[in-house]
């Protein structure tokens, strides 16, 4: 179930809205056998220490199938935070809070990726207004240098660079970018315009399963 | 956040349907909400949906060394997470005691029941042995969570495989899954709890109560048994007063619930087995049934990734030529060093005058009584030795600079002008001599 070696093709999504009953919003979202499910609260109570006078205070927890969150966790929700904050009209909502609640269902490479898809399209199920939809891709650089789209855990411990993106919707602008591993100049930029075109895929495929949901309205 | 309270109308409303034997969902007294069992790709990974409520269950195990007093069993470990998402009360730090109750009835439930044989996670005795670890996340709270926690405890553990293990004499050799299949755990039997909430002093019983049901409920009974009808653990909280009967009565339904709930669960095992043999696709994707208008599937994507080579030069050759660097460090001791010099001090003004002030308190009284002239030559000479220091200072907090007034000879009000200059001028030099020693010290 896992992409082709070398080639530049998208594991299969899959996606439920609106699954569980006590959170606002709330997404699945899989890609091959990553899976995460993303639970949205917002605008709700926020508590006085954390409020902020004009706009919702953003904040995003992530946690792992097995054992308690660490580093890594809080280092991953910063990186979803910032980007949620960059595209959420927080200051309609102020005084309030939105919380978003990303739970790990399985991991086989990708999974930032996932989660930033997941988070995307449980804010679309709460109605939460956006500035624009973001997505997360993945790309690895292997030893020749070649573009590895969406890879699998086991591709992601051959290569040698992992780079992730949150590419905006609006002019697939480039809204968060974190790198493990080196690469060059030109290889990052080769990265971001290949992961701007499968942003392309993604954003197609958010279109389709909310034109889904709501076609029996 | 803080749990919404429930109003008392809602309340009323609920107690008064129980009392008609009604429930909100049209389920009768003793009947259960559907349970639904999903598998995820790895081994051990399961998703129990009981109505709405949900329960992620994954288990893992590692090589530890035993217990002291138990050198021979392996080490289970239970952890039941109310996940934030669940229920907007569940916050990290709130829901302790209910967090607690939770955990402990489910290790009593599993652990004391011995319902999996450590005796056979043991490898080596006294050394090395199994630990396996049972991690549940609540991901929906619609009302009984013990019971969808149960289950899902025990279905991951009848999902899991661990990896294959083999002494001989002293050698131990732990086998991936490629080289040799992974084996399942030793359960002798499927404990599970059946939850029973009493209304109005124990006169009216519900099975599996929902959320809203559990708010307005007096009392909880849990009983946890397996299918050859064992209890294995019994526990009743919220004070109130049963009968006899009515224990016996209800351990009677828990019976035909959980013959029940294992089929169902036996059934799911199977299923999941005969996929996977078969190699066909297994793992939460295809649990996400087709037909919901809510799910969407997409199969594999093609990207065109052609002419990203060509996108990427251009942006590269409109981008501004990166700043130059100056990569080169001047090391000043072992262990200090130094890059760049840094811009011009813009705080010029501000210490000409402050050295000003300090120069004319080490001069003789004459001299501050001189005109503006002087003043402005002063600086100048100031200014000139400053640029002499400006390579060797290290660092540019004015405190650090010792100065030390040496007492110079009274002078005359009657020299010339270039007379006082030169005094002045070497009086400065005295001075910034030792300025310069100072700072070499440094």
């Amino acid at each position: 179930m896992g992409s082709e070696p070398g080639g530049c093709v998208l594991r299969p999504f899959s996606c439920e809205l609106g699954l569980l009953g006590r959170p606002d919003g709330s997404a699945t979202f899989l890609q091959g056998d990553t899976s995460v499910l993303a639970g949205l609260y917002g605008p709700a109570e926020v508590k006085v220490s954390k409020e902020m006078y004009d706009k919702a205070t953003v904040e995003v927890l992530l946690k792992p199938k097995v054992g308690l969150p660490g580093v890594f966790e809080k280092n991953r929700e910063q990186l979803i935070r910032k980007t949620c904050e960059a595209v959420i009209l927080g200051t309609l909502h102020p005084r309030t809070s939105i919380t978003i609640v990303l739970q790990v269902i399985s991991d086989a490479g990708s999974l930032l990726a996932c989660c930033l898809n997941a988070a995307c399209m449980g804010l679309m199920d709460a109605g939460l207004p956006m500035k624009s939809l973001f997505c997360g891709v993945t790309c690895a650089l292997d030893a020749a240098g070649a573009i590895i789209l969406d890879p699998t855990a086991k591709q992601e411990k051959e290569v040698r660079a992992v780079l992730t993106f949150a590419i905006s919707s609006v002019e697939r602008r480039v809204l968060m970018s974190t790198t493990k591993g080196t690469c060059s100049v030109e290889e990052l930029q080769r990265c971001i315009a290949a992961a701007q075109r499968a942003a392309g895929a993604i954003f197609q495929f958010y279109r389709d399963s909310v034109r889904r949901k709501y076609s029996k309205t | 956040m803080k749990e919404t309270p429930l109003s008392n109308c809602e309340r009323r409303f609920l107690l008064r349907a129980i009392e008609e034997r009604k429930r909100l969902d049209g389920r009768q007294s003793y009947d259960y909400r559907n349970v639904r069992i999903s598998f995820g790709a790895d081994y051990g990974c399961c998703i129990v949906e009981l109505g709405r409520t949900r329960v992620l269950g994954q288990v893992s195990c590692e090589l530890v060394s035993p217990k002291l007093n138990r050198a021979t069993e392996g080490v289970l470990f239970f952890n039941l997470e109310l996940s934030q998402m669940a229920a907007p009360a569940f916050e990290p730090g709130r829901q302790s005691e209910l967090l607690v109750k939770l955990n402990r009835l489910l290790e009593r439930c599993l652990r004391n029941s011995k319902c999996i044989d450590t005796e056979s996670l043991c490898v080596v005795a006294g050394v090395k042995v199994w630990q396996i670890r049972v991690d549940l996340h609540l991901l929906n709270h619609d009302g009984n969570i013990i019971d969808a926690a149960s289950i899902a405890a025990i279905v991951a553990l009848c999902h899991f495989r661990r990896p294959d293990v083999s002494v001989q004499g002293e050698e131990v050799t732990l086998y991936t899954p490629e080289e040799r299949d992974p084996v399942p755990l030793s359960i002798h039997h499927m404990p599970i709890c059946v939850s029973f909430a009493f209304f109005q002093q124990g006169t009216y019983l519900l099975v599996d109560p929902s959320e809203r049901e559990e708010r307005v409920m007096d009392g909880l009974l849990v009983i946890a048994m397996n299918k050859h009808r064992e209890i294995c653990t019994i526990q009743s909280s919220g004070g109130i007063m049963l009968l006899k009967d009515q224990v016996l009565r209800c351990s009677k339904i828990t019976g035909v619930k959980v013959a029940e709930i294992t089929e169902l669960i036996q059934k799911a095992l199977e299923n999941d087995r005969k996929v996977r043999k078969e190699g066909g696709k297994f793992g939460f994707a295809e649990s996400i049934p087709n037909q919901k208008i809510s799910a969407f599937k997409m199969e594999r994507a093609p990207v065109d990734t052609n002419d990203v080579e060509e996108q990427a030069e251009e942006i590269i050759t409109k981008a501004d030529p990166p700043s130059e660097v100056f990569a080169k460090p001047i090391v000043r001791t072992p262990g200090t060093a130094q890059i760049g010099e840094g811009m011009e001090n813009s705080w010029g003004d501000l210490e000409e005058s402050e050295r000003e002030e300090e120069e004319e308190d080490n001069s003789d009284d004459a001299i501050t009584s001189s005109g503006q002239k002087m003043e402005t030559e002063e600086i100048n000479v100031v200014s000139k030795t400053k640029k002499e220091d400006d390579t060797i200072i290290l660092s540019d907090s004015e405190e650090e600079e010792v100065v030390i007034l040496e007492p110079e000879e009274p002078r005359k009000k009657t020299r010339t002008l270039t007379n006082a200059k030169q005094e002045n001028s070497s009086s400065k030099k005295t001075f910034n001599k030792k300025r310069k020693k100072k700072r070499a010290t440094h």
